[in-house]
């Protein structure tokens, strides 16, 4: 492999065989099969060192050590120190906000990915009725989901589940009082979830062009055999579209499992309204980068990965019985 | 609502099996056949949903053009004074909130990183797409697990590594990256567009004398313009939008981007000056609305069939 020579990456590419090439093509059949295959093979990996050297250097590399640092403490002056499993005993034992954590983004994961896929997914199907305006309504909704990443719009959250906030102004004028919502322990973690939710647009485009996929005579069948509505959903449209509930599925897991900026916006850095929205990104953030205990901040990242690698799996586990990819029958 | 497919409306009344006919009725499912009435409850739905969604940003854009005092007085988009001294005052800001400055440097980044993954994630992209090679699956299933490691597993290390190498307060941990092909969805996405291309013209190109760079160079890249633009534009908006990065690795006020500026906004003010927040948080969305609009049909696209986010 390239990676022992950084420098060559650029050169690599540029000594392909341009010119050369025809003159060993003109060769005889089977030496210019051989000749072919290994320069391909050459030609690959010199394409693949920037990727290569960025898997290493970036990924791989970074990992191992952060599963070093994650046996020891460390705070970027002096020299990591290490101390065998205490960061993952006092994560389990003796930190009650590193447990209120993972309550947090468990609860965050279990209520949001849901309602984002149920969301999205019904209003694909009330989207894919040969509506008019398709275009400007898929747009529309689409929007949210560009930018309900960004700083703007997690402040622009935090107002509106404000104590004066237009929610509140809402609810007032139809005689509710509320205080803030994003202050309440209560409720703060749903004004996130609300936020996640609100960017559903994505989800809702993918399924809507796995809607169009499903073929007709699919519902004609089924309509002939008397299947009602709830029905021809249940027995068509699920099991067609299964395989992007599984995608949406995974990916709304991923993300939810790594939300961070609505969280640290609407919060202010801090998790609070005590502890209430103190995802596990944020308090690695905290641990990692505001305490400088890197290596508690990375044995956290491990367990995250870990946990994320069950998650993943379990739900591919579970995808044997419940994703239909239509080759099988 | 109705579950029933969309197909339903279209299709003329089956008579054939008049047996199935009388369904009981599901949460009042069908109470009137007028196609038009229906069309009509679909789209006041529709609407009614698009108005409570986007009248957040609405309200915000409206905010924004207020006189401090005046912004939260009011639930509606309008009222009487106008005034656009919430845009000077924040763009020019006093102290250290200098966002002409902090739009340059979110600009810098942005194309910077849109300029490296289009070139690395190509490259890497025609390889798995076009070559076979030695350890080509281990080396794709690499691609797709890191397609789903949390970023925060690497940042820890990746901190200390770029604080090592003193590039801390630069925006190279935030570009130098983008180079080297880590945006493994970027890859992936045009792995899947380039294994759809015909191999016909890369044959074609060989027997004129094409290496791999030269196919990579005049056939791929000049047909992949649709990939390549959908991994711009979500780099541009991943990028533009991204606020871990910049406040891990951009300390000095004179480097922060947008999304800083914004976030310190809120730290450091009260009530007080919610009129120059909104006024530059609007400005901070305009770049991605307007690519939206330009790009509009692109972008769907590009998520219909590749599954970006």
């Amino acid at each position: 492999m390239k990676e022992n020579d950084p420098g060559g990456a650029r050169g690599g590419v540029g000594t392909l065989p341009g010119p050369g090439a025809p003159a060993q093509a003109a060769a005889g059949g089977a030496r210019r099969r051989g000749g072919r295959a290994a320069r391909d093979n050459r030609a690959a990996y010199a394409f693949l060192t920037p990727w290569l050297a960025g898997v290493l250097v970036f990924t791989i590399g970074p990992m191992l050590f952060s599963l070093y640092l994650a046996f020891t403490r460390y705070d970027l002056v002096s020299a990591p120190h290490w101390i065998g499993f205490d960061n993952f005993r006092h994560m389990f034992e003796t930190d009650p906000r590193y447990l209120k954590s993972v309550r947090v983004t468990l609860t965050y994961v279990v209520v949001s990915v849901p309602l984002l896929l149920a969301f999205s997914l019904g209003l694909a199907m009330v989207l894919n009725r040969g509506l008019r305006f398709l275009t400007g309504y898929r747009a529309l909704f689409y929007l949210p989901s560009l930018i309900g990443g960004s700083v703007a719009v997690a402040a622009l959250w935090r107002q509106v589940f404000g104590e004066e906030g237009i929610v509140n102004k809402a609810l007032g004028a139809i005689g509710i009082d509320h205080g803030s919502w994003v202050g309440n322990p209560g409720s703060a973690l749903y004004t996130i979830v609300i936020l996640q939710v609100w960017a559903f647009g994505s989800s809702m485009i993918i399924f809507l062009a796995g809607l169009r996929q499903i073929p007709r005579e699919l519902y004609d069948a089924a309509a002939v055999d008397g299947a009602g509505a709830v029905r021809r959903f249940r027995s068509v449209t699920l099991p067609m579209l299964s395989p992007l509930v599984f995608f949406n599925l995974l990916l709304g897991v991923v993300n939810a499992f790594q939300a961070f900026t609505g969280a640290y916006v609407v919060s202010n850095g801090t998790g609070g309204p005590s502890d209430s929205t103190l995802f596990y990104t944020l308090y690695l953030y905290e641990q990692g980068f505001a305490q400088l205990n890197m290596g508690y901040a990375a044995a956290m990242a491990w367990v995250l990965v870990l946990g994320l690698a069950i998650f993943t799996g379990l739900l591919f586990l579970s995808s044997r019985y419940w994703v239909h990819y239509g080759d099988e029958r | 609502m109705s579950t029933a497919p969309g197909l339903a409306a279209v299709r003329t009344p089956r008579q054939s099996r008049p047996a199935h006919r009388p369904r009981p009725p599901l949460f009042g499912r069908r109470l009137t056949r007028s196609p038009l009435l229906l069309a009509v409850a679909r789209h006041s739905g529709l609407i009614v949903l698009l108005v409570v969604m986007l009248y957040p940003l609405l309200w915000m854009v409206g905010a924004s053009f207020r006189p401090d005092n005046k912004v939260f007085t009011t639930l509606g988009l309008f009222t009487g004074d106008f005034t656009t001294s919430n845009y000077s005052s924040g763009w020019s800001g006093g102290d250290q909130l200098n966002f002409s400055r902090f739009f340059l440097n979110s600009l810098t980044i942005t194309v910077l990183a849109i300029l490296g993954n289009l070139l690395s994630c190509s490259l890497t992209a025609y390889a798995f797409a076009r070559l076979e090679f030695r350890f080509k699956r281990v080396l794709f299933a690499l691609v797709l697990g890191t397609l789903l490691l949390p970023y925060h597993v690497t940042m820890v290390p990746q901190y200390i590594l770029f604080n090592q190498l003193g590039w801390v307060n630069t925006i190279l941990p935030l570009v130098a990256p983008k180079y080297l092909a880590t945006d493994a969805f970027f890859v992936f996405l045009m792995v899947q567009f380039i294994r759809a291309l015909p191999r016909d013209l890369d044959d074609a190109a060989r027997i004129d004398g094409c290496g791999h760079l030269g196919i990579f160079c005049r056939v791929i890249l000049p047909l992949s313009v649709p990939a390549l633009g959908t991994t711009a534009l979500f780099t541009f908006i991943h990028t533009w939008n991204d606020f871990l990065g910049p406040m891990l690795y951009l300390t000095d006020p004179d480097h922060w981007t947008v999304s800083q500026g914004l976030g310190s906004f809120l730290d450091a003010t009260g009530q007080s000056s919610y009129g120059s927040l909104f006024a530059m948080s609007t400005l901070s969305l305009v770049p991605i609305v307007g690519f939206f609009i330009a790009a509009q049909r692109l972008l769907v696209e590009g998520v219909a069939t590749s599954g970006l986010k």
